[in-house]
């Protein structure tokens, strides 16, 4: 099981790798999608079948369509050099700052005293038992994260939509 | 009555808020009867509750009528309240009367004058303030009248404020009177320091435990006197009373004559209780006191403009009274100052009716053989003058004799050669005065037509000319049950050292020997004046730098604005250029700048990528989850 | 079978890493947007790591509304490229510095 968590871990950090450094968005939003489907597969090894469905139906189904369309749209060629440059410093500060924290947080993980792990439940992370938690313990969350959609649509119209002279 | 004591200076208060307010739209001869009538109706009340006191039996006076409490903080009250005390009440009477007579007066001198509803309300506030000044209870409520006359002083005396001269002279008058009110506050702070009250009857029953000589009623004493030198204008502090003739000649009749010059030696007599346990203060009262009279008495030997030669008088007079108050005869002092007040004011509005004659001519130098012109002026000048030589039987005489005599047996004979010397002196430029402009040949402008002054201007002569005659008749000492002044004031002066008894011959020796010396004042005006009048020029080449040094008032004036006026300019300069330019602009200034440069720096932050702004998140993310995980 | 919690979250840490880099280095509008979807997903690891350790449904449940929440942030976040770059006829951020002082 390790092995196959080692497997899945190498690829998502290649392709989270290459999303960031490859020049054209196109290609980075395919690598992203390569790096979701890992990542799914790591639910899966968790536990957390349901959410790793929805992982890929969502994330890499919907949102990264969603992108695609819209690198698609714009029709980018080339990557230009932009006129201005951001402020001196940046790039390297930004990748300093990064390793920084991600070396704290880790610091900061090892720092902490976790409670020891139980016992596996057998219906944890399939369909039943999220259902169940999410419409008791999280209904409100839920109506609530309805509204949010409903907002984002709106938004997202409106902020898109052609003006009509 | 008694309750009403506090409508004597409201009289005047009145009179002022009509004339001020509504004067220019008042008839011109209603101004001026409302303000005379003010006046008038002050001095009938006076009359009448002197008349009601001298009625009241020995034990019930003296009384104060307070009229209401000005501030009460802890155990300390200061209250609007006035002594009725034979001192205040001789105070009122002179004051009152002699001011209603000056005022009938300006009524006729004033009146082409554009500002005449403006001068009779300052006049009628100068009034207001001197009867509180002589009516209080209290210091603190003196004082407020000591400012209040200082403050019309400067209103009157630069009344014709587009005169430069005149305005310098107003400003001159109340920044000199303003050093000698430092002392005199400082005084009264003492005062309450030591006897936590500024009421006088208190203060001067809680001083009567004091030994004499003690240290802080001397410095008390002291710095009360500096007040009185300023307003009473002797030494140091006598130089803005000259220049105050600017004013209109009423005026120097009334505040430079009569009234508020004498307030400092007021002050003295009132304080009698104080200066009698300071020994050293009184000295230096005499000192100070003989000293300026006889050096005024000198400037005003070579003096030609009239009226300057009245106000050099003024001030070696007010010399002899503080000399008086300092060998302990403070009712000698007050006899002189009602005297003096009669006399003094005749003679300046004598010199008015002179100058209203001749179109404005104050210079001696062009005038000449008026008497023949001006017959009324010039015998009631002529009695005013006898009066202030010190000539029997006129009021002068009794009241100068007097304080030569206490001077030579209360004080020591220095006093007394130097006083005799100044009453030589006085005897001698009055006289001066009188022939240069009245006997002689004229040197009148030939353009100048001199004629009589109206009756509205010398029946007030004639009614202080008949003062200056009798006005001496109230305090003839030796022959008992005639020195009615003197008993009447006893009770309100506290008696320094012990009454001794002289011969009545010595008395009268003394007596006579004064007259003689004032005779030959006379005669040897007469000389140089009448007989041979080339003679002053030639006395003058003889000894030039003595004649220059008198005729120049000694540069006491140069010495002061080169000693005193310069450096404080600079001083002002310096904390206008050097402090208030560079350091206080400096500052607010300075930290404008600096802000400007903070925000010319940080507004480099906003350098509108949104990159950058994700990198400071990022920090800040980066620096609480440090904090927090450091914890 | 059981994979310890520190590779889930050293895993996640990386993942967050690179995002962080990415948002900060690139220009691309829309890569920057891709990099911040793939710190999100670290997160939502992280959180099914927690999940599988102590053996509770809540940090799934976590993980479905950041998913929900992510959908809809990138619905309205390309919404918004899209209609910047019908304005600027640009995605590079650089262009974007009208806010510069």
């Amino acid at each position: 099981m390790q092995s196959l968590f080692f497997i899945l871990a190498g690829v998502a950090l290649i392709s989270g790798v290459l999303v960031v450094f490859q020049t054209h968005p196109l290609r980075s939003a395919l690598w992203l999608i390569v790096n979701f489907f890992a990542v799914a597969g790591i639910y899966l090894l968790a536990h957390a079948e349901f959410i790793a469905a929805i992982q890929v139906i969502v994330y890499a189904g919907a949102i990264m369509v969603l992108f695609l369309f819209v690198i698609m749209l714009l029709n980018l060629r080339q990557p230009e050099e932009p006129a201005r440059r951001p402020h001196i410093g940046q790039k390297f500060l930004g990748v300093v700052l990064a390793a920084f924290t991600a070396l704290l947080l880790i610091y900061g993980f090892s720092q902490a005293k976790l409670p020891p792990s139980r016992a596996l439940a057998p219906g944890l992370g399939n369909t039943e038992s999220i259902a169940r938690s999410l419409f008791t313990d999280y209904l409100l969350p839920f109506e609530v994260t309805s509204i949010l959609l409903l907002v984002a649509i709106v938004g997202a119209v409106v902020l898109a939509k052609t003006r009509l002279k | 009555m008694f309750d009403y004591v506090w409508l004597i200076p409201c009289f005047p208060l009145v009179g002022f808020l009509i004339n001020g307010f509504l004067g220019k739209r008042l008839p011109k001869n209603l101004v001026g009867i409302i303000g005379s009538a003010a006046i008038g109706l002050s001095f009938l009340l006076s009359v009448s509750i002197f008349l009601q006191y001298l009625k009241l039996p020995a034990g019930a006076r003296p009384l104060e009528k307070v009229v209401y409490t000005w501030m009460s903080a802890g155990t300390f009250q200061a209250q609007v309240a006035f002594l009725i005390d034979p001192l205040s009440l001789v105070m009122l009477l002179v004051v009152s009367g002699v001011s209603f007579i000056i005022h009938v007066y300006s009524a006729g001198y004033m009146y082409d004058d554009p500002g005449y509803p403006r001068y009779f309300a300052y006049l009628n506030l100068f009034v207001f303030f001197m009867l509180i000044l002589v009516g209080a209870n209290n210091f603190l409520l003196m004082f407020v009248g000591w400012e209040g006359v200082g403050l019309c002083s400067y209103l009157l005396i630069g009344f014709w404020y587009e005169k430069q001269s005149a305005s310098d002279a107003g400003k001159k008058a109340f920044v000199v009177n303003r050093i000698g009110d430092f002392g005199f506050l400082l005084g009264i702070f003492l005062i309450f320091w030591t006897f936590g009250s500024v009421n006088f009857r208190e203060v001067f029953a809680l001083a009567a435990k004091y030994p004499v000589g003690s240290g802080v009623i001397t410095a008390m004493t002291l710095l009360l006197f500096v007040g009185a030198t300023g307003k009473s204008a002797q030494l140091p502090l006598y130089t803005w009373l000259p220049d105050a003739m600017e004013g209109p000649t009423p005026v120097s009749a009334l505040i430079h004559a009569a009234t508020m010059v004498t307030a400092g030696v007021y002050m003295v007599a009132r304080c009698s209780a104080l200066y009698a346990l300071a020994p050293f203060s009184l000295t230096v009262v005499a000192a100070v006191g003989v000293l300026t009279a006889i050096f005024s008495a000198t400037i005003g030997m070579a003096q030609f403009d009239i009226k300057r030669v009245l106000a050099y008088s003024t001030v070696s007079q007010l010399g002899y009274m503080f000399l008086a108050c300092g060998v302990g005869a403070f009712i000698s002092g007050i006899f002189h100052l009602m005297t003096h007040a009669f006399f003094k004011a005749l003679l300046f509005l004598g010199a008015g009716s002179v100058s209203h004659g001749l179109h404005g001519e104050l210079d001696m130098r062009k005038m000449g053989d008026l008497k023949k012109h001006m017959p009324i002026t010039y015998w009631t000048f002529l009695i005013a003058t006898l009066a202030i030589a010190g000539i029997f039987p006129f009021a002068g005489f009794f009241s100068k004799d007097e304080i030569l005599f206490h001077s030579l047996v209360d004080g020591n004979v220095i006093f007394w050669g130097l006083a005799t010397a100044a009453a030589f002196i006085t005897a001698f430029y009055m006289f001066r005065a009188v022939f240069m402009t009245f006997h002689g040949e004229s040197r009148v402008d030939p353009h100048v037509h001199p004629h009589e002054s109206p009756p509205v201007m010398t029946v007030p002569l004639m009614i202080l000319a008949g003062l200056s005659v009798v006005g001496g008749l109230v305090g003839i000492p030796i022959i008992k049950g005639l020195h009615y002044f003197h008993d009447f004031l006893a009770p309100a002066i506290t008696p320094v050292g012990h009454e001794a008894h002289y011969p009545a011959a010595f008395e009268v020796a003394l007596m006579v020997f004064s007259m003689a010396v004032a005779a030959g004042g006379i005669y040897l005006a007469y000389r140089m004046y009448l007989k041979l009048p080339e003679l002053p020029t030639v006395l003058a080449e003889r000894w030039p730098t003595a004649y220059d040094l008198i005729y120049h008032k000694y540069y006491v004036d140069e010495l002061y604005d080169a000693a005193v006026v310069e450096p404080i300019k600079q001083g002002s300069d310096f904390l206008w250029l050097g402090v208030d330019d560079k350091v206080v602009d400096g500052a607010v200034n300075g930290s404008a700048s600096l802000v400007a440069w903070l925000s010319a720096h940080l507004r480099k932050l906003e350098t509108g990528f949104v990159q950058n702004y994700a990198l400071a998140v990022l920090l800040g993310v980066v620096l609480i989850t440090g904090y927090l995980i450091g914890r | 079978m059981v994979v310890p919690l520190e590779y889930y979250l050293g895993l996640s840490v990386a993942l967050f890493a690179l995002g962080a880099v990415g948002v900060l280095v690139r220009r691309n509008a829309l890569v920057i947007f891709m990099c911040i979807e793939m710190m999100l997903n670290s997160v939502n690891l992280a959180f099914i790591g927690f999940a599988d350790h102590f053996k509770g449904v809540d940090g799934q449940m976590f993980v479905f509304f950041v998913l929900t929440v992510a959908a809809a942030e990138v619905a309205v976040g390309l919404a918004l490229i899209v209609a910047i770059f019908r304005n600027r006829a640009t995605v590079y951020v650089d262009d974007l510095n009208l806010l510069k002082w």
